[in-house]
This record gives structure tokens, C-alpha cells and sequence, in this order.
């Protein structure tokens, strides 16, 4: 099963990045243009694009950049001339561990709460955690960010709001409040999954077995149902991921925050080709193997999907 | 007189509703003796479900209202703190369920599912529970216990799992089991099993059983005494072998004469309907004798001539099938004009594929089905949508078979529009006639289907097939979801309407007693091949093959005085025709026994070749 989740992660890696190639070379702005000022010489423009490759006639441009990736060749920026490949490794940690952060903050508030406004169904606790919920979807993350900045960073001075830190403790520090804002959205979405997953296993007949066999109304949810609910809301989270990311990159402005998401802004705002490829690239494997853990968590979850080699 | 384990008295449960408080079940008394088997019969809606959920305290608390007394010996249950109540549960009082597909926890073990009512009531440890867990599986015949107590439940077969329930259940020895129409969900065969075991469990551990049940041959089969059920109250109480022969009230005898009885219609040639006695008056009115509705001299509305179906089971990515199904091997038959021919046999033996293969919705592999000599598998697109006209099909579950957002008359009339048949002022005009033709009123044609009862929608259906004017309708288990009394008449009606109209039936099923009064011929199917064929009263009366005889002693007969000698609890499964890919079905050859009655000359015992035979994707 896993190598066919491989195989089917690497033809959908390769059609992000051939979108990405495609929609690089259709958007308006020349990148030499935009590396080399407006001033540049014709001469100076054109020796910039024959050092790209940007000269070359595009099929051969694909293949050079297909060839780069399959050989984990990023190259250089064409504006700064870094390497590309250094400048994504020092800016991921945070990424990833933004995203990390984020999403146990969305588990932690989000499953209990879901739980709680299911179980309670039609009571004041429910009632309050939709409202939350719903509260937590109309709000757009970057306002969330700012406020959650001006209240906890600002006004009562209890974390850094600036950068992402050094060294553990700090960068732990530094992670509290973007955690937070990318968190407390992420939880909104999943209290509203948990609540109408578990609310619909609450109605299956092995329920009622459950508690014909005088099984605790506690165990009933948490060792019955619970289980059983989880199912739909990781697929929810399989998908979330996509929104988690985009909603990362904002973030990381409002904080300034080091990150893939602002080297993949500074590269897009300079036509950076390869810059932007290959931030994108790196999103679009995140995705890829936050879905595949999402589907070794529903094989841990779901004993029907063990294939029983026979 | 022993006191009673269970004394239900002046049991009223009330549900709120959008309108208030709703009484489903009114004023039930009863009571159970130890080791006694009480029934509790009555039709969908009869509140028998809800009387015994509110035994077991399983009543939605905040929506549901309990009244009268309930007593578990001398301890009253409605007075009970729910703490209390939950130690009753699953310890003295234990419940099995209808549908043994969904009642079990799909993500926990079966070990861990039947050992938790242990640690629960019990106190044991972990390790006594699993030993004990061991003990209870052997005891309700599941083989090789010790190693599939860490299997989950979607490796048991439907049977099986009714069996997982029943150990689950009798963990903690209750005193009483409430058992929900265990055997509804389950193949005759399996059912026949199930019963055997219940039964001996029974007799075995002293208990008594509470067995709600719609079918009065289980009934007449299982119950000492019987509480007849109707709209919530109690209608008839008494023991089991009066209500048979004696029935007082009215509402009873309605009920005792749509059961199909199998044998009823011994020395009758002709298909016969079912008597009818009026719910309120109790005043009964025999059928009329039937004219014949077939000419032998007739060609064949339908010919069926050696159809092949089998289907590929998928092995994984990049690698080719693991497996394939012979779902329909060599099948043949014909269907003369106003005949009715059965295809019977139990979950898997492919008679639902067959109907589906003639209706073209599933492809199949090889043969020829021929509807009035013309080759429908021959035909395509246009010439194919022209022909298939000839044949509709009414299917088994009439909630999930109508449209919920198209009127009746919507319905009925589509299929004229689909097929230009008429233009649309044409075809409302027609809808109004069919209707008036299964019994319904023309002006019901501006209704949704949720505002008509299960019966009345399958006449819909009816309507529906009825308005291309089919020479055949293919009828798959068309009355199996139906109450009895219900089902009486819509078989009723497709006799009727066959008489009228010389349609042909293809009816699939599985219920014997209704194959009885319905068909001229039957056909009985076993793993895709048709084992034996021929006119009804032969099938019935001198049965040849193995199979046909096991299918027909599986029957339970709604007579107490005829209660069957126990048989033996054998624990077969419903085997799968999942074969491997070079396997080659072997020649098969027909004995004729008599005019038109042909029974397979080979043995039956075929080796199971897949060595998985409980686990095929057609085992229930």
C-alpha cells in the first residue's frame, strides 16, 4: 500500500511542479528585468538569460528543470546568486515547526471541543463551542494573527513577536503566539468535524451494543466512539494541511517570521524562477507526506484497511 | 408458581416528537418464567422494538418517557439509578440485535468486544477474561477460537457475527435475553443455525429469552408462549400452540393468514393467493381458484440459454487479479408469457446477478438472452434501449427505489417520457390509471413517496414498471423488506395483474413460502449454477438435490405442532464462488426426474478452493 501512496505522491509532486513551470513562464514580468533593474542593456539582459538558460527554447528549459529535480539540483537565486537549496534547508525548521505547533494546538482545543459540543448536544457548552467554532471560520487568520500580536505580544509583553528565535527555548518562545493564531483557526475547523463525526457514530447500532452491555457512558465515547469518529476528521486534516500552509505564510509576514513561505514571497515578488520552483516544490512534498502519515494513521485507526496478505 | 424473571406490567413508553409526547407502546403486560421463550410478534411500527429497548433502560433519555412497571425478579428497573441500571446491563439482562453487520464495534477486536462485558460485570482479570473469552466462542461453535479472538469484525461472515453477539451476550450468564430479531438479517439456512443455537444456549445456561420477531415460523419454531402485537398495545397473549390453531382476535387471524406456509399449496397446480381476513372484523375471505395463465404452446417471452457472469477481483496495483467470481455459470432457463418462474437461493448464489445481467445493467461474459428472439446481449445503444422496453425490474428496498424529491405521478410517468412513449399530457393521463391498477388512488399522483407506507410505495414501483407495458418484470426480492401482511397483498396484486395482463414474473427470492403461492416454476440457484428446475409442486414435493432439500428443511414452519427435531448446530458457512483464475468450471450434466424437472447430476460437495471460503466479497 505504501508504494502505491509513493508512486501516486511522485506523479502528483511532478504535476505541481510542471504547473509551477508553466504559470512561472505565462505570468507577465521579465525575471531579467527584475534582477537587473530597468537600466540594464540589452547586451547585459541578454548574457543574464543565456546564464540562466533562459535563452533556450522552452521544452529544453523543462527538461533541464525536471532533470534538477529528480537530482535534488536547486541551483543558485538568480538575484542574490545563494544557493537555493541552503536557503530552503536554514528556513524549513520553522515551517515545519509552525505547522507542528499549529496543528497539536488544533487537535488539543479542537477534538475535546468537538467532543464536548456533541455529547452535551443542544446545551449551553454546545451551543458556545459552535459559536466559537463558527467564530474561528469568519475570522481570516492574518486579523487573528495581528490581534493575538497586539494583545499577548504588545500590550501584555508575555511573548516575543519578532523572528523566530535562537537556540531551543527561545525559538520555542517565539513559536507560542503564530502556534496560537494558525492553532485556534485549525481548532475551529476541527471541533465542528469531530462534532458531526461523532455525533453520526453516536447513532450506529455497535453504540447501542456498547451500552447494552452496561458499558460506562464515558467509555461509550471515548473507547466506542471516539475511535471510530476520528476517521473523517483525519481525512480532515489531510486536507487542512493545504489551508494550514497558505495560512503559515501569512503568518510569517505578521510575525517576521524566517520560513519557507517568505523566501517563496521574496522570490515570487522578483521573478526569481528558480527560487519559487523550488519553494513550491517543497510545499507541495509536504503536503504529499503529511497525506501519506494521514494514511498510516487511518491504517493505526482502521483495522479494515490492514490487507490481510493471504 | 416460581417467580417470574421478567414481569413487564402497564409498560407505556412515550417519545417527544415535534407535536409532544407521542405513546408508541401502551399498557404491555407480561411475564417471563425462567428458562421460558416469550415472543413478542407484531408487525413494523407494533412498538415490540421499543418494548424491549425499554427493558433495557436504552430509550433515549431525554427524549423518551417510561411508565408502568418493570421487574427483574423482585428488583423494580425503572426506579434503579442509571449506575445501577448499567450494572444490570449486559450482566442480568443481555441483548442481541437485528443486524449483526453494524451491532459490532469495527475498530476493536472481537476478543476485546466479548471480553469487555466481563471485566465489566464480572471483575475478572484481563488474562481470565480472554480464557473465558476462548470458552464462550467454542460454545457458540466458532472454529478456531483461540486464534481469531484478535481478529476484527470484518473478517466474520454475517452468521458469524451473530454468533460473536450471542457469546458477547452470554458472558456473564444474565438471567434473561432479550433477543431483537436475531435471524432477520441472516439467510434461511443460517437462520435455521442461529435458532438451533439460541435454543440450545438456552437449555444449556437455564436462561430465559424474550424473542421479538415479525415472523410467525419463528415464532411457531422457538416460542412457548407468544404476545401478539399491534400499534403499541397488545392485541393477543397466550401460549404459542393456542394463537396457532385458536386465534381470538382479529387482528391475529390477519396476521396467521398471510403467513406463507410452506406446503399450503400441496395438490394445487395453479399459483394461489393468499386468503385475506379483514384486520377489523376478523371475517375471512378464501382465494379464488386461478385460471391458468400459461399456454404451453406459447414461445418463451424470455430465453436465458447458457449466461455466464464472472467477475475479476482486483490483487493490488501493478499486479493482475487475485481472483474471480463465477457468479453465474451456465445458467438457462425460459419464461413463458403469464408465467411466473422463481430463481431461489440464499446471499451469493448469483440469482440477483442473473436478474441483472437480463436487464443488461451488469455485462455478461457469455451466453445469449433472448426477449421475444430477440438477442439483447447482441443489441446496443438505440436498438438495445428500444428492446430493453419489454422487461422492468422492481427492486427490493422501496425506501431507497423512489426518488424522495419526484412526485408518484413523476415517477410513474417518467419512464413513458423516457421512452416517448407519450408526451407529457398523455403519460399524467395514464399515471392515474396505473395507479387505480395496484390499488391505489389517481390523485395520490401529486405525493412525495415519504408520505406513503413501504407497501404503497412498492405498488408505485409496480405502477412505474407497469407503465411501458413489459412483457416481463424482473422482481428482486421485491416483497423480502415488506410487513406480512403487506407482503400478502402485493403479492396478491402481482397475481392479479398477471392474470389480467399475461405478464411474466422472474422472481427472485429467497423466502420459499412466498415462492410457493407465486411461481409456476423454480428454478433453485447454488454457487452461479442452477442446481435443479422444474414446476413448482415438484421442487416442493419431491426435491432431488442435496441443496434444494437443505434450503427447504431450513425453512421454519409457522406451525407449533410441527416443531422440526433440533438439528444439528453445524456451524457451515455460505460458501463463496471466489475460484482461482485457471480454474474451469466442470461440465455439468441434468438429470430429468420428470416432465420439465431437471436436477444437476454431480456431487455437491465441491472442495473449497480459495480456502477462504467465509470471507468471499458475496458471504453476508
Amino acid at each position: 500500500m505504501l508504494f502505491n501512496r509513493v508512486v501516486d505522491s511522485a506523479i502528483t509532486i511532478i504535476m505541481v511542479v510542471s504547473l509551477v513551470f508553466v504559470a512561472m513562464r505565462i505570468l507577465p514580468g521579465d525575471p531579467a528585468v527584475a534582477a537587473l533593474g530597468e537600466y540594464a542593456t540589452p547586451e547585459q539582459l541578454a548574457a543574464f538569460r543565456a546564464r540562466m538558460g533562459l535563452d533556450a527554447p522552452l521544452w529544453l528549459q523543462y527538461l533541464t528543470f525536471l532533470r534538477d529535480i529528480v537530482t535534488l539540483n536547486f541551483g543558485t537565486s538568480m538575484i542574490t546568486g545563494e544557493s537555493i537549496a541552503a536557503m530552503l534547508l536554514a528556513n524549513l525548521p520553522y515551517t515545519v515547526e509552525l505547522t507542528v505547533a499549529a496543528m497539536l494546538v488544533g487537535m488539543i482545543i479542537g477534538v475535546p471541543m468537538g467532543v464536548l459540543s456533541a455529547t452535551r448536544r443542544g446545551s449551553a457548552a454546545d451551543y458556545s463551542a459552535r459559536v466559537i467554532a463558527l467564530a474561528g471560520f469568519c475570522v481570516p487568520d492574518f486579523f487573528l494573527g495581528a490581534l493575538i500580536l497586539i494583545i499577548f505580544g504588545l500590550k501584555l509583553d508575555l511573548f516575543p513577536v519578532m523572528g523566530g528565535g535562537v537556540g531551543f527555548a527561545d525559538r520555542m518562545e517565539h513559536l507560542v503566539l503564530p502556534a496560537l493564531t494558525l492553532g485556534l483557526v485549525m481548532a475551529a475547523f476541527t471541533s465542528r468535524l469531530t462534532r458531526s463525526a461523532l455525533l453520526e457514530v453516536l447513532r450506529r447500532d455497535y453504540i447501542r451494543t456498547a451500552r447494552a452491555k452496561g458499558v460506562d457512558e464515558h467509555w461509550v465515547i471515548y473507547k466506542h466512539a471516539l475511535r471510530n469518529a476520528l476517521i473523517p476528521v483525519v481525512t480532515g486534516f489531510g486536507i487542512y494541511i493545504l489551508t494550514m500552509l497558505s495560512g503559515s505564510i501569512a503568518i510569517e509576514l505578521i510575525f517576521a517570521r524566517p520560513g519557507v513561505g517568505s523566501v517563496l514571497i521574496n522570490g515570487i515578488n522578483s521573478r526569481d524562477y528558480p527560487m519559487v520552483q523550488a519553494g513550491l516544490l517543497v510545499f507541495a512534498l509536504f503536503v504529499v507526506l503529511v497525506n501519506i502519515a494521514m494514511d498510516l494513521i487511518y491504517v493505526l485507526i482502521d483495522p479494515r484497511l490492514r490487507r490481510v496478505s493471504k | 408458581m416460581t417467580q417470574p424473571v421478567l414481569s413487564v406490567s402497564n409498560l407505556t413508553t412515550s417519545f417527544l416528537t415535534n407535536g409532544g409526547w407521542k405513546s408508541v407502546v401502551r399498557n404491555v403486560s407480561f411475564s417471563i418464567a425462567p428458562k421460558e421463550t416469550l415472543a413478542v410478534v407484531g408487525e413494523s411500527g407494533s412498538g415490540k422494538s421499543v418494548t424491549a429497548l425499554s427493558i433495557m433502560g436504552l430509550t433515549p433519555p431525554d427524549r423518551s418517557r417510561i411508565g408502568g412497571s418493570i421487574k427483574l425478579e423482585s428488583t423494580e428497573l425503572l426506579k434503579l439509578s442509571p449506575a445501577r441500571m448499567r450494572h444490570i446491563r449486559g450482566n442480568e439482562i443481555a441483548m442481541i440485535f437485528q443486524e449483526p453487520m453494524t451491532s459490532l464495534n469495527p475498530v476493536l477486536t472481537i476478543g476485546s468486544q466479548i471480553s469487555e462485558a466481563l471485566t465489566l460485570h464480572r471483575g475478572i482479570s484481563q488474562r481470565e477474561a480472554e480464557s473465558e473469552t476462548v470458552r464462550l466462542l467454542e460454545r457458540v461453535r466458532i472454529p478456531s477460537a483461540r486464534t481469531r479472538i484478535n481478529e476484527y469484525p470484518h473478517g466474520f461472515s454475517g452468521g458469524m457475527r451473530q454468533r460473536v453477539m450471542i457469546a458477547m451476550a452470554l458472558a456473564c450468564r444474565p438471567k434473561l435475553l432479550i433477543a431483537d430479531e436475531p435471524t432477520t438479517a441472516l439467510d434461511v439456512t443460517i437462520q435455521a443455525q442461529i435458532l438451533d443455537l439460541i435454543k440450545t444456549l438456552q437449555e444449556e445456561e437455564g436462561m430465559a429469552v424474550l424473542f421479538i420477531t415479525h415472523d410467525m415460523g419463528v415464532v411457531a419454531e422457538i416460542a412457548d408462549r407468544t404476545v401478539v402485537m399491534y400499534d403499541g398495545e397488545t392485541v393477543e397473549a397466550g401460549a404459542t400452540a393456542e394463537i396457532f390453531s385458536d386465534p381470538k382476535h382479529a387482528y391475529t387471524r390477519s396476521l396467521l393468514a398471510a403467513v406463507p406456509k410452506l406446503g399450503s399449496l400441496h395438490g394445487i397446480d395453479q399459483p394461489t393467493r393468499f386468503p385475506t381476513v379483514d384486520r377489523i372484523t376478523g371475517v375471512a375471505k378464501e382465494p379464488e381458484r386461478r385460471a391458468n395463465t400459461v399456454n404451453e404452446e406459447d414461445r418463451p417471452v424470455l430465453e436465458v440459454k447458457s449466461l455466464v457472469a464472472r467477475f475479476d477481483m482486483p490483487g493490488g496495483f501493478l499486479r493482475g487479479p487475485s481472483g474471480r467470481i463465477h457468479a453465474v455459470e451456465n445458467v438457462s432457463f425460459d419464461v413463458r408469457p403469464g408465467e411466473t418462474l422463481a430463481l431461489v437461493g440464499e446471499s451469493g448464489c448469483g440469482k440477483t446477478t442473473t436478474g441483472r445481467c437480463i436487464m443488461r445493467l451488469t455485462t455478461a461474459k457469455s451466453g445469449s438472452i433472448l426477449l421475444n428472439q430477440a438477442d439483447l446481449l447482441a443489441l446496443d445503444g438505440r436498438a438495445l434501449r428500444e428492446k430493453r422496453k419489454g422487461i422492468q425490474m422492481i427492486f427490493q428496498d422501496p425506501y431507497a427505489s423512489l426518488n424522495p424529491r419526484m412526485t408518484a405521478g413523476e415517477a410513474i410517468a417518467e419512464p413513458m417520457l423516457v421512452n416517448k412513449l407519450a408526451d407529457s399530457a398523455e403519460a399524467y393521463a395514464k399515471v392515474g390509471e396505473l395507479l387505480k391498477r395496484v390499488g391505489l388512488l389517481p390523485d395520490m399522483a401529486g405525493r412525495y413517496p415519504y408520505e406513503f407506507s413501504g407497501g404503497q410505495r412498492q405498488r408505485i414501483c409496480i405502477a412505474r414498471a407497469l407503465a411501458v407495458e413489459p412483457r416481463l418484470i424482473v422482481a428482486d426480492e421485491s416483497v423480502s423488506a415488506l410487513d406480512v401482511s403487506v407482503k400478502a397483498q402485493v403479492v396478491n396484486l402481482m397475481m392479479e395483474l398477471q392474470e389480467r395482463l399475461k405478464l411474466s414474473y422472474l422472481f427472485i427470492s429467497h423466502d420459499m413460502g412466498v415462492v410457493e403461492r407465486i411461481s409456476h416454476r423454480v428454478a433453485v440457484m447454488y454457487l452461479g449454477e442452477i442446481v435443479e428446475i422444474g414446476p413448482r409442486a415438484a421442487i416442493f414435493n419431491n426435491p432431488q438435490h442435496p441443496y434444494t432439500r437443505k434450503l427447504l428443511s431450513a425453512v421454519p414452519v409457522a406451525d407449533p405442532t410441527q416443531r422440526q427435531r433440533k438439528r444439528s448446530i453445524a456451524n457451515e458457512e455460505i460458501v463463496s464462488p471466489l475460484r482461482p483464475l485457471d480454474y474451469a468450471p466442470p461440465k455439468r450434466r441434468y438429470r430429468q426426474i420428470s416432465p420439465g424437472h431437471l436436477v444437476m447430476d454431480s456431487n455437491l460437495d465441491r472442495v473449497d478452493l480459495m480456502g477462504s471460503s467465509n470471507r468471499g466479497p458475496f458471504c453476508k
